[in-house]
């Protein structure tokens, strides 16, 4: 009786309140139409290469590596999609669902701001409405990002709630979306949620390992040793390990925000801190108290800074497919600073937690092993806050 | 048959939401026995959660305050326990999945059947995931109540069908809260319930005037309030009971004249 699915191992499933499950049924519906539908996947195609600049490239950062003496180091470069991030892949694919839906409004939840931008990119583009939901404390953290989205044609509601950070925009959307539905599709950002999202993210940013692994089969003739990605909600990691979950040589390595480090109450690591749950549409792990009471967590990166992690994530963990590590603050604001003066690219603060594993693991693998790390974003809207961290005050 | 049954054999039933501590405990158990002694049939007690996605303003603050001033899990059943020397109508939770699941499902429903919680209402537990609760439910006699909403259309029989104590008819589109009009058909939901099962339906969200009241009762078995009375308590804090007490008197007349 009981409907398992979207179902990953015990996490996933769909806890959401009766007023939008005709709504995720529409969804899953329409998804697994058009999934299959040559003409839908000609069309996101087109999207993809000639409007958000895919394939990205899969860079071999030479200097990098000899600096840090060890493995070799590729950065697939999602910070040269067009937007900045990875999360147009997954944008351009559900606005084109939404629209042969017949949705004429799309709306999203955004921490970093980074989904926020690609989502009213893609509405601009596809003549829809748009709004994005964003913790106030986030749209001070990334104003840049909010008059981007303004700029785009897009409201922008600051929310107040809680801790006023990407899990109250998450909590607000969902809540804009029970009172709005017939017209309005929710553009959820990351590999969580209710089923069917998880699923449906996951495949619109699957193209990141498939073109990872075309890519270093071209450039080396061999897979890599690991793959590595940050994890927030964790859509771009899942798509860096996506078509590598069957090779079982490649380590999957996923790169939590440790916050302020994971023995204190200033964290977002969700694996190294949190328990099983059920929150935001979803089973899984989350920071969270003795009573259930969500934990308010805390990163640097606005775009990590989420109590939660996507199901299929947490059973890459349950299963030990997948290796989940704690990056902190001080940890990627180096890897930030790193990486812009030894390869001249900016990653966003997000994607800096994984540069700043690989920078600890590489130097301690031999020459002739091979690590891809994805740069999931630019990090030309970190500037001004991570000067603010260093203690610099500049105007954006 | 559950000791809810009994909140519906007094006429159309007035069934008034509280948040559990807010402002404190002391003032929920003086507001709970006035609501009771003007005419209250069923208690539904908010067990507050940090992210109440279902509810709007006025509960989502009312929700955090409680938390802010200390109240737990194992509070409320303490509450609960010292409620049930006096007060004898049927009481249901209202909290979301993960302050149960994080409890331990079992634990928490036994300890809902011995301290003298008759239901649970999970609004972000629809038909799909109920397995998770239900059968641990049904083993301690605790009914976990359906909710049916102006989305659920073809779902309303497969939902009705397996009904237990009544079933919460969500009024309106959207979270909790005072709303100017409702415009949901709720004549129609009901009969479509109706053809499908025998648990008595009540009809929550967006109600706070006698004249809503009397209207939504007209097309069902009872009314739940919620907001409306959440905001009293903002407005009256530790003062709240007699004024609460009013407002459910007029309430539950208005929901009898039907």
């Amino acid at each position: 009786m009981t409907n398992q699915a979207g179902r990953f191992g015990v996490h996933g499933g769909q806890y959401i309140p009766e007023t939008l499950m005709n709504a995720v049924i529409e969804l899953e519906e329409a998804y697994n139409h058009y999934k299959n539908d040559p003409q839908f996947n000609a069309e996101l195609t087109e999207l993809l290469n000639e409007y958000a600049n895919r394939p990205s490239r899969l860079y071999f950062a030479k200097k990098l590596t000899e600096t840090l003496g060890g493995a070799k180091i590729y950065l697939k470069r999602e910070d040269l999609n067009h937007t900045g991030a990875h999360k147009i892949n997954n944008v351009l694919g559900q606005a084109l669902l939404a629209k042969k839906m017949g949705k004429t409004r799309l709306i999203a939840e955004t921490g970093a701001g980074q989904h926020g931008v690609a989502t009213a990119t893609a509405a601009a583009l596809m003549g829809m409405e748009c709004v994005v939901f964003m913790g106030e404390e986030d749209t001070k953290r990334q104003a840049l990002n909010v008059y981007r989205m303004r700029l785009l044609g897009s409201d922008v509601i600051p929310v107040k709630s809680g801790t006023a950070t990407l899990k109250d925009a998450v909590s607000e959307a969902m809540r804009e979306w029970t009172n709005r539905i017939s017209d309005t599709h929710y553009c959820l950002g990351s590999v969580m949620g209710p089923h069917p999202f998880p699923t449906i993210v996951r495949d619109f940013q699957a193209v990141i390992s498939r073109e990872i692994k075309q890519q270093i089969l071209e450039k080396e003739g061999r897979l890599p040793d690991a793959v590595m990605a940050c994890v927030g909600g964790g859509s771009n990691a899942i798509g860096t390990f996506y078509h590598f979950i069957g090779d079982k040589d490649v380590r999957l390595i996923g790169c939590e925000a440790a916050g302020r480090g994971i023995d204190t109450f200033e964290t977002a690591a969700t694996i190294s801190t949190g328990k099983l749950g059920i929150f935001h549409g979803m089973k899984s792990y989350f920071c969270q108290d003795e009573y259930g009471q969500i934990a308010p967590v805390y990163s640097i990166s606005a775009g990590l800074d989420y109590p939660g992690i996507g199901p299929e994530h947490a059973y890459l963990h349950d299963t030990g497919r997948a290796e989940y590590v704690a990056v902190t603050d001080d940890e990627a604001v180096n890897a930030f600073e790193f990486l812009s003066r030894t390869e001249g690219i900016i990653p966003a603060i997000e994607s800096a937690h994984a540069v700043a594993h690989a920078m600890k693991i590489a130097p301690e693998m031999d020459k002739d092993k091979i690590i891809v790390v994805t740069i999931s974003g630019r990090g030309d809207k970190d500037c001004a806050a991570i000067a603010r961290y260093r203690g610099e005050n500049i105007y954006e | 048959m559950s000791n809810i049954a009994n909140a519906f054999k007094n006429g159309k039933a007035f069934i008034p939401f509280i948040t559990v501590g807010d402002p404190d405990l002391e003032t929920t158990g003086k507001v709970v026995r006035e609501m009771v002694k003007n005419g209250a049939d069923l208690i539904e007690l908010g067990i507050p959660f940090s992210d109440p996605t279902a509810e709007g303003p006025v509960i989502m603050e009312a929700n955090l305050r409680a938390l802010k001033g200390g109240v737990t899990t194992d509070k409320v059943f303490d509450f609960v326990r010292a409620l049930r020397k006096d007060v004898t109508v049927p009481m249901v939770f209202m909290t979301y999945a993960n302050v149960v699941f994080s409890y331990g499902t079992e634990r928490f429903v036994k300890a809902c059947a011995e301290t003298g919680i008759d239901g649970i209402i999970l609004p972000d537990v629809p038909y799909e995931e109920k397995e998770d609760f239900a059968p641990v439910c049904k083993q301690y006699g605790v009914d976990l109540i359906s909710l049916i909403a102006p989305t659920s259309e073809n779902r309303i029989a497969m939902i009705a069908k397996e009904a237990d104590g009544f079933i919460y008819i969500v009024s309106s589109l959207g979270v909790t809260g005072v709303r100017s009009e409702i415009k949901t058909d709720v004549h129609e939901i009901t009969a479509q319930i109706r053809a499908n099962s025998y648990v008595p339906c009540a009809v929550g969200f967006g109600i706070s005037t006698p004249e809503q009241a009397a209207k939504m009762a007209a097309n069902a078995d009872g009314v739940i309030v919620g907001s409306a009375i959440m905001k009293l308590i903002a407005e009256h804090g530790k003062d709240a009971a007699p004024v609460v007490g009013a407002y459910v008197k007029q309430m539950k007349d208005a929901v009898i004249s039907v």
